[in-house]
């Protein structure tokens, strides 16, 4: 059985965050220079230039792209063959967190949800953790900002309600949000399985390279309806008006109950960060 | 859209007046920073009658709580946060003399009637853009609760830093204007 040390799990974890929070993919940078190709607004173009001198200005001078660094959800896909050596791997992973934005200079946003006390050094994370199949571990490091998750929803449709039902959440979703969660954003969406597996696989949605589609046709066709609703609501840059409000729809289904529809939206602001590692 | 106006911190009435929702703006001076937490003292403190740490006459304040400075930085990461937040704190501040503040997000019809009663705007920065503003940032001190950490209030001394009159002293709002502008619902 392969065996991985839990030291080396906290080692990546922090790198992980660190480079989550400087260096924005190029899947959004691709996707705002095309944004700045199409848009018809002016305010909204200077809005999308901004946005990519800021990922420039960030990478070049070691800034974090955005002062909200974020509460850092990392997923771990553990494979089945795999035996981790070392402690706790919950631990490991805090361990990773707390070195990394300690020593990336991160915000530390992170404190009890009732007295506000801050925990001071990020922690704890929010982890998620799935078993595969063969003998490695994948870890993904997205730091989530609150601006963008603050504007998340989630609703227990009625089966009656159906497809028309989903958009109009989608949608009502976006346009509720407006220019709060620093639009253009990506939508993450989670249909059927049960509350928490809507939440789950909407948010795991926003992992995918952004832009790429859902392999089922019909979901695809789904994300491209819902991108192009979306930026018909004028929302633009910021909430100032302009035709790119999203820069892209990621839906993932999973089977539900016959009583029940969930749907979850997640909200992710432009500076969708997120990086992973195999170990 | 017209060119890019040029506004000086503290601000000069003059300078203030023409300025009109949508209009580009380059901030050059001294602002101070204050957030949630700042915003929750101040409000306490002049509801009680006490002293407050900074005269808001003529001042701007920035929504912005910035990550740490690495060494050798002026500050981190710097980016406006959410202000409708600071929205019921606002009217108070305003009152005391507050002429412009910088954040994101759209205002209460509170603030935006305050705002006109007392000839003052609300300047939109780009969120998501802290490096960008950081780099307009040449100078930093601490003034006020510094306990709070990045909730603290800074003074900051800026240069050109890139600005959008989002709500003018007469209260036109791009938030409701620009997105009808640009809306393709029928």
């Amino acid at each position: 059985m392969r065996e991985i040390h839990t030291d080396r799990i906290a080692d990546t974890v922090a790198r992980l965050c660190i480079d989550a929070c400087y260096n924005l993919g190029d899947d959004i940078k691709m996707l705002l220079e095309d944004a700045v190709e199409k848009e018809v607004s002016p305010h909204a173009r200077k809005i999308l230039e901004q946005l990519l001198d800021n990922i420039t200005i960030a990478s070049t001078f070691g800034l974090p792209l955005c002062q909200d660094t974020g509460m850092a959800v990392v997923f771990l896909e553990i494979g089945q063959d795999v035996h981790i050596t070392g402690g706790d791997i919950y631990q490991a992973v805090n361990k990773g967190v707390q070195r990394g934005y300690r020593e990336g200079y991160m915000r530390k946003s992170v404190l009890t949800p009732l007295e506000r006390i801050n925990t001071g050094d990020n922690t704890p994370a929010v982890i998620h953790t799935e078993i595969i199949p063969g003998d490695r571990i994948k870890i993904t490091a997205a730091p989530k900002g609150f601006g963008s998750e603050n504007m998340s929803r989630l609703k227990m449709l009625k089966p009656a309600e159906g497809l028309e039902g989903v958009k109009d959440f989608i949608l009502e979703t976006v346009i509720k949000a407006g220019g709060n969660p620093c639009p253009p954003v990506i939508v993450g969406v989670g249909i059927g399985g049960t509350m928490e597996k809507a939440a789950y696989i909407s948010k795991k949605a926003l992992l995918r390279r952004a832009g790429t589609h859902n392999p089922d046709p019909s979901i695809a066709e789904l994300e491209q309806e819902m991108l192009e609703s979306i930026n018909k609501t004028g929302i633009g840059p910021m909430g100032l008006g302009g035709r790119t409000t999203a820069l892209a729809v990621h839906i993932d289904t999973y089977p539900t109950h016959i009583a029940g529809l969930p749907v979850a939206v997640n909200i992710q602001c432009h500076a969708a960060r997120h990086k992973e590692a195999w170990l | 859209m017209s060119g890019i106006k040029i506004l000086h911190a503290p601000i000069i009435n003059q300078e203030l007046n023409p300025l009109k929702a949508g209009d580009a703006v380059y901030l050059t001076g001294t602002i101070f920073t204050a957030r949630d937490a700042a915003h929750k003292r101040i409000f306490k403190m002049i509801k009680e009658g006490k002293p407050i740490p900074v005269d808001l006459k003529n001042q701007v304040i920035y929504y912005t709580g910035p990550s740490p400075a690495k060494p050798g930085q002026v500050i981190g990461s710097c980016g406006p946060t959410t202000s409708s937040r600071m929205d019921v704190y606002t009217p108070l501040l305003l009152e005391r003399g507050l002429k412009a503040m910088i954040g994101k997000g759209p205002r209460s019809r509170e603030v935006i009637e305050s705002m006109v009663k007392h000839g003052a705007v609300y300047l939109a920065a780009v969120g998501g853009t802290g490096a960008l503003m950081a780099s307009c940032i040449k100078h930093v001190e601490a003034v006020a609760f510094e306990d709070l950490g990045p909730e603290a209030i800074y003074r900051l001394q800026v240069e050109n830093m890139p600005l959008m009159v989002a709500i003018d002293s007469e209260g036109n709002n791009l938030y409701e204007t620009g997105p009808r502008c640009y809306s393709q619902i029928e």
